[in-house]
This record gives structure tokens, sequence and C-alpha cells, in this order.
């Protein structure tokens, strides 16, 4: 057991710290979305090494080799100034890696470089009405006319969507090969004719989806990244990389110290809640769960630094634990504001503008997303347990 | 950075799975639960592999090692529901004297497991109906409830006020009275005094909240592997029954049980690992981490080992299969120094958010 990185880390750690002590004014307040404060932000992070570290110079990145330690430094001590890490967003966490990996010249060309320094935002076509969990049964096809894929149907739950300016989408373009085999990985500009763009409204009242329309949409032949009927190995290639991060510790404990903060000020008939015996029991069991999320996140960053570490079962949980947990310690700081807690949108006796409820909600969307709980579950029982598969119903 | 076991740790546990396989199985525990025989044997035998001496310190002829060395030790004996002493006599009672640097003397027995020093905490921890000691003269008089370990040589008694005495098991006026408890796989007493003779060890309450976390991260790694074998024991079952044509273990309702064990389960292992480290090297965080570790392990091995049973289904409730005794051990270490709620509590005022 050492949990020190070494001096050598503990050297750039004070780099950071130096990067931060003299920008970090210029940091925007909220991070993601793509306007003129978040892009100038991101530029200065590429050009220090703060993001796209370890993307290739020639495609617009750092240039450096890849360190999953100076990577966790840079993230916790960003995160410990409150600081954004930079642009997010699918384009930048989903399809660069995919680019980089199996990408052509020309699209690693075209692509990376406007993607991670926030000129060009994606939004990712892979949900439909009919193939949610069943995400292999998907239907929305593309068929090749001369020296294009002409594009029909509908894809659901799509992120960014009205705002994207490309998308990358899976479509079937082989409707007589097994469904895994059938499906191929495009990319096409959102302002090509024959595509609709509805926005849903969900149930925190603000859209953070939509859903896509595609009425004989015509793409170019070469904008396919892999071969054709490979696309599903495309798509799985990044969605390992969606699941783990959707709920990471160290967000639970910054939510956490919110709520002791919390429990600290609001009263009821004048005494504090965090005097509360009954509360703070709840607010101690949730803790206690958060302190095993960390720990067990330490496990998986020392797993991937020590190859010989065995940590698959520890990675699998990650996704249902921690969306999980969030929805619950959210739903914990709501019922310490009792009436309060309801209060939404312009209510003048909102706590933290709202965010607990919008929170508490928002993560019941991530149980769901990403996987469901109940698809996790079936895999951590089949991969991570060894148990059967469900026997397979004839069509 | 290296989170996790070191090979040494990986290879002690290894040899005491073996051992505990070999030498230890159901069958012997269930004698012992008959009271056909009892923990010595099972307990001599451990010191061949240096378990009594594992946290006495090289000088007192121990091994001299640490809190996660015994959680590594805790997490087998757990997972073979291994009736011994080892929480009381190798983990406690090695802490409280070298601590206090009173009666180390008493040590080399202990690591020789010749001498077995049992634990008296309970009153500390909150005096229940019953229970109560006072101390005149340095003469004990009362009762001390679910004392740990009928068989020991010695016994340190907590008063309310943290003190911490030593008091030899056939001392004039001491009634050393068995308890019985749902779990047969540990012995507890009530200890019985009447004017009886004891030694102050310590006064400082430093030196009890210290032994007392050492406690609890044991504990915790003993529940760890309870859980962790009723879950094995569970999957395996669960892949061998067959109704409707299938085995169980295809079907979604059996599987998400499992899941669900091993999700929660999963994050634990990393908890008692990092609360042993903090044990010894994060000092600041060491009691905090015991006292959450301890109660969060007893809620999911509360969880596991009910759902283990239920997927078992009526066989799990029988004596025939014996999962029983990893529920009952899990029951066990749930109560034992401190509930779920007294240690969120000790935590909660830990951090000073308690009123």
């Amino acid at each position: 057991m050492d949990l020190s990185f070494g001096a050598e880390y503990e050297e750039f750690r004070e780099e950071v710290q130096q990067f931060i002590a003299d920008n970090g004014d210029k940091s925007p307040k909220q991070g993601g979305m793509s306007n003129d404060e978040t892009i100038s932000w991101q530029k200065l992070l590429i050009e220090a090494g703060y993001a796209a570290r370890t993307i290739p110079k020639e495609y617009g990145g750092f240039g450096a080799e890849p360190d999953i330690i100076k990577s966790r430094i840079i993230a916790e001590e960003f995160s410990g100034a409150q600081l954004s890490t930079g642009l997010g967003g699918q384009g930048i966490s989903m399809l660069t890696p995919v680019l980089l990996e199996m990408g052509t010249e020309e699209q690693k060309q075209q692509f990376i470089k406007p993607t991670i320094h926030g000129d060009l935002i994606w939004c990712q076509g892979y949900s439909e009405p009919g193939a949610g969990s069943d995400l292999a049964s998907l239907s929305t096809k593309a068929e090749l006319n001369g020296d294009e894929w002409v594009v029909n149907g509908q894809k659901i739950w799509t992120s960014t969507a009205h705002r994207a300016d490309w998308i990358f989408c899976l479509v079937r373009t082989e409707p007589e090969a097994p469904k895994h085999q059938g499906i191929s990985f495009l990319l096409f500009r959102m302002d090509t004719p024959g595509i609709e763009v509805r926005p849903l409204v969900d149930m925190t009242g603000e859209v953070n989806f939509n859903e896509v329309f595609f009425t004989d949409v015509r793409v170019p032949k070469g904008q396919i990244v892999g071969q054709r009927g490979q696309g599903w190995q495309v798509a799985n290639a990044i969605l390992g990389h969606e699941r783990g991060s959707l709920a990471p510790p160290d967000a639970a404990q910054t939510r956490l110290n919110g709520i002791i903060k919390l429990m600290n000020t609001e009263t009821i008939n004048g005494d504090k809640l965090i005097h509360n015996p009954v509360y703070r029991d709840r607010l101690m069991k949730i803790q206690g769960r958060v302190l095993a999320m960390k720990c067990n996140d330490m496990r998986l960053l020392s797993a991937r630094i020590n190859k010989n570490q065995d940590a698959k079962l520890a990675g699998m949980i990650v996704k249902l634990q921690g969306t999980e947990l969030r929805h619950e310690l959210e739903s914990l700081a709501i019922d310490v504001m009792g009436e309060i807690g309801i209060a939404y949108g312009d209510n003048p006796y909102l706590r933290g503008h709202g965010s607990w409820q919008f929170q508490y909600m928002f993560f019941l969307g991530l149980i769901i997303g990403g996987g469901t709980s109940q698809i996790q579950k079936n895999i951590i029982s089949e991969r991570g347990l060894g148990m059967p598969k469900e026997p397979k119903v004839e069509k | 950075m290296e989170f996790g076991l070191s090979s040494e740790q990986t290879l002690l546990q290894d040899s005491i799975n073996r051992f505990l396989t070999d030498q230890v199985p159901l069958d012997e525990i269930r004698k012992v639960a008959a009271g056909e025989t009892d923990d010595a044997k099972t307990w001599e035998r451990l010191t061949d592999l240096g378990i009594p001496g594992l946290m006495v310190s090289e000088a007192n002829g121990g091994l001299g090692l640490s809190s996660l060395d015994a959680a590594v030790v805790a997490e087998s004996l757990g997972y073979h529901v291994t009736p011994s002493p080892f929480i009381s006599s190798a983990v406690i009672a090695p802490v409280v004297l070298q601590l206090a640097g009173t009666r180390e003397d008493l040590l080399g027995g202990v690591a020789t497991g010749e001498t077995r020093i049992g634990i008296a905490f309970a009153e500390a921890m909150g005096a229940r109906r019953d229970a109560g000691i006072s101390v005149d003269n340095g003469k004990l008089q009362g009762k001390s409830l679910f004392a740990l370990d009928s068989d020991a040589n010695y016994y340190l008694v907590t008063t309310v006020d943290k003190h911490i005495y030593l008091v030899s098991a056939d001392a004039a006026g001491l009634e050393v009275k068995n308890l019985t408890t749902v779990d047969k796989t540990r012995t507890t007493c009530e200890l019985i005094y009447s004017e009886v003779e004891a030694e102050l060890i310590s006064d400082d309450s430093a030196v009890f909240d210290k032994a007392l976390d050492a406690g609890l991260v044991a504990i915790a790694a003993d529940t760890l592997g309870a859980a962790q074998c009723a879950l094995d024991q569970a999957v395996t079952y669960a892949g061998q029954r067959v109704q409707f044509n299938r085995v169980i273990a295809s079907f979604q309702a059996v599987k998400h049980m499992c899941a669900e064990m091993a999700a929660n389960l999963e994050p634990c292992r990393s908890m008692v690992w990092y609360a042993a480290h903090a044990f010894n090297e994060i000092p600041e965080e060491a009691s905090m981490m015991a006292s959450h570790t301890k109660a969060h392990l007893s809620e999911v091995g509360q969880f596991v080992t009910r759902t283990a049973t239920e997927v078992h289904g009526g066989m799990g409730f029988t004596d025939l299969v014996g999962l029983h005794y990893w529920f009952k051990r899990a029951g066990f270490n749930r109560q034992i120094l401190g509930s779920p709620e007294m240690l969120r509590e000790r935590a909660a005022s830990i951090q000073n958010l308690a009123a």
C-alpha cells in the first residue's frame, strides 16, 4: 500500500498549482458549453498541457505521452480550485478517441483540431425509439446510392442536437447481416437537408435531449469511420469511455460537503438541522457510502497504473452504484430543507439556485441513461460473476 | 502509487485460506457450535502461521505487522467463519498494552497463543441496562456484558470513562459466565465482579479509542470475508439449482440479486484496505474511517447475507446447507463494539458535526 505519487509527480503538481495561481481568474464559471469565454480558456489549457493533453500536436493537441498520474493530478488540482477543466461534450470525450484509434488520416486532420478547440460541436446519434437497451437492434438505415449514403430513420435522446454542427451516427447498412454486423458509423453535417431536430423537454423542465428525424439525408460515401458493418465495434469502444465517467465519487464528495453546509445553515424552530440526530444519521450513512466509492476509485486508479492488479468488478459497478448514490444524496438535501426543498424555478426561497431538485431529477435520468441500472446488473452478473445469459427468445 | 495488498499480504492470505479450507471445514465448525470441541486446537495451529502474534511487536515476541495485515487475516477468518479469539487477543489486546506501555510482559504468551486476553469494551461504548462497573480502591464491582472470549486467561475491562483495567480470569471474586449468542463461532461471557483486584492499564481515553479503531477495522474485515463467502455460495448454488428446465442463475431476478450483492460489496474491500492503512499511516483520518467502515460493512454484510440466503430458497433456511453460520457471523459483528448507528454518531462527532 503506497498512496504517494512520488517526488517527480509532486514537482508536476507544483507546476499545475503555479499555472492555477497565474491563470485561475480566467476560468469560466460554467464549464462545458462553447462560447467565447470557454473557448479561449480551452485554448489556454491545451497550450499549457492541461486539456487535450495526449492528443498529438499535429491534430491540435498538446502531444504528451499518456500518464495516468499526471492526468489525475491535473484533475485533483483543478477540482480543488473549483476551476473548469475545459470543454466537455461528446465530440471531445467520445468521438475524438475513436477517430484517433480508427479514423483515416484525412478524418483526423479534418475533425480533431476544431473539435478539441471548441469550434466544432458534435452530437451522438445512437438510441432510437425502438432501440434503447437493445441498441444493436437499431433500424435507421443508410443505402448506398452512387457516391452517397441515403439516410432514413429517427434517433432519440440526442443531447445537444439543437446546437450541434455535426453528428456521429449509427445506421444499418447491411440489413441482411446479423444485427451486430450490419451497422456502420457515419459522420455528417447537421445542416444537411432532410434533418429535423425536435427538442424533448424532460422532467427537470429543461431541454437536455432531442429527437432527430432523417428523411433522405445524403452523406458523402467517405464519411464513414471503420469499414461498412463495423459500426458496432466502433461504438462499443466509446461506450466504455462513457459509463464510468457518469458518476465520479469526487463530485459526490463535493455535493456531500454542500449538504453539510446546508445542514449547518438550515434551521427548524431556530435549531440547526445538523443537530437533529435523525437527519445526521442519514447524512453519515451517505458519507459512509461516498467514502466506500472514493476508496473504490483509488483502487481503480491503482489498477490502471499497476497492470498486475485486477479491478474488473470494481470498475463494472461504478455506474450503477455512483448514479444511485447521487440520486439518494440529492434527495437527502431536499428532505433536509422540507417544503423549501420543493421550491423550483423563480421561487424566492430557492437554495443553491435550485440545484438540489435539479440534480435529484437529473440523476434519475442518469440511472436510466447510459445503460440502465438493470442493464448494469446484467453486465455485473454475467461478466463479473460469470452467471449465464437469459435464454434467447426466437424471433 | 499502489493501492492494494502487497505480494507478502496476498501470500499470507493464500496460506491462511489454504489452512482453513483443509483444517477447519464446516464440519469442524459444527462441532464447535454443538459444544463438542472449542477453538483451542485451531488457535494453536494458527500459531504456526504467526497469527496470534501478528500485531505484537517483534520486541515483545510477535511479528509486528500492521492493521492491514490483520485485516487480511480477519477477512479470511470471516470467510471461513473460523472460531478464534483473533479480534480480542491478537488485535485489540496488543494495541492496548503496547500503547499504554504496561504489562507488555503478557504479550510473549499472547504471541505463542498460550495466553488469551479477552475484551470487555461494551460499557465504554454505552452501558446497557443490567451492566455497569464501579471502581473503589482499585477493586471492581458490578458487571460487564458480552465480553469477547469465554476462555480467556485475562480480560481488559473498560469503565464508562474509558479507563482500562486488567483482570485475571481466575481472580478472587470474579465470576465468568458464558453467554449464548446467535453466533456459535464466537464465545462471549458476562463478567460479574465482587471486589475484584484489578490493575489499571490506562486512564488515557486515546488508548481506548486507538484500540477500538483497531478492533473496528478487524471486525469490518471479518464481515467482508463472511459476506464474500455468502455471495460466492449463492452464485455457485444458483448455477446448480434447476427449475423450469433452467439453472436459476439464468433468471434475471436471481442474477440481479447477485449483482446487487457484488455491487455493494466490492467497494467495501477498498474501504477496509484504506481504513486499515489509515490506522497506521494516516492518523488524522483513522478513527473516522474505522467508524464508518465498520458501520458501512455492517449494513452491507446484513444485506448480502440475507440476500444470499434468499437465493438459496428453502435450503438457505435449513441447517443442512449451513449458510446461517455466515448470516449469524455478520449479525454478531454488526452489534459488537458498536451498532452502525452508534458508530455513525462517533464518526459525526469526530468531525465536530454532532451537537
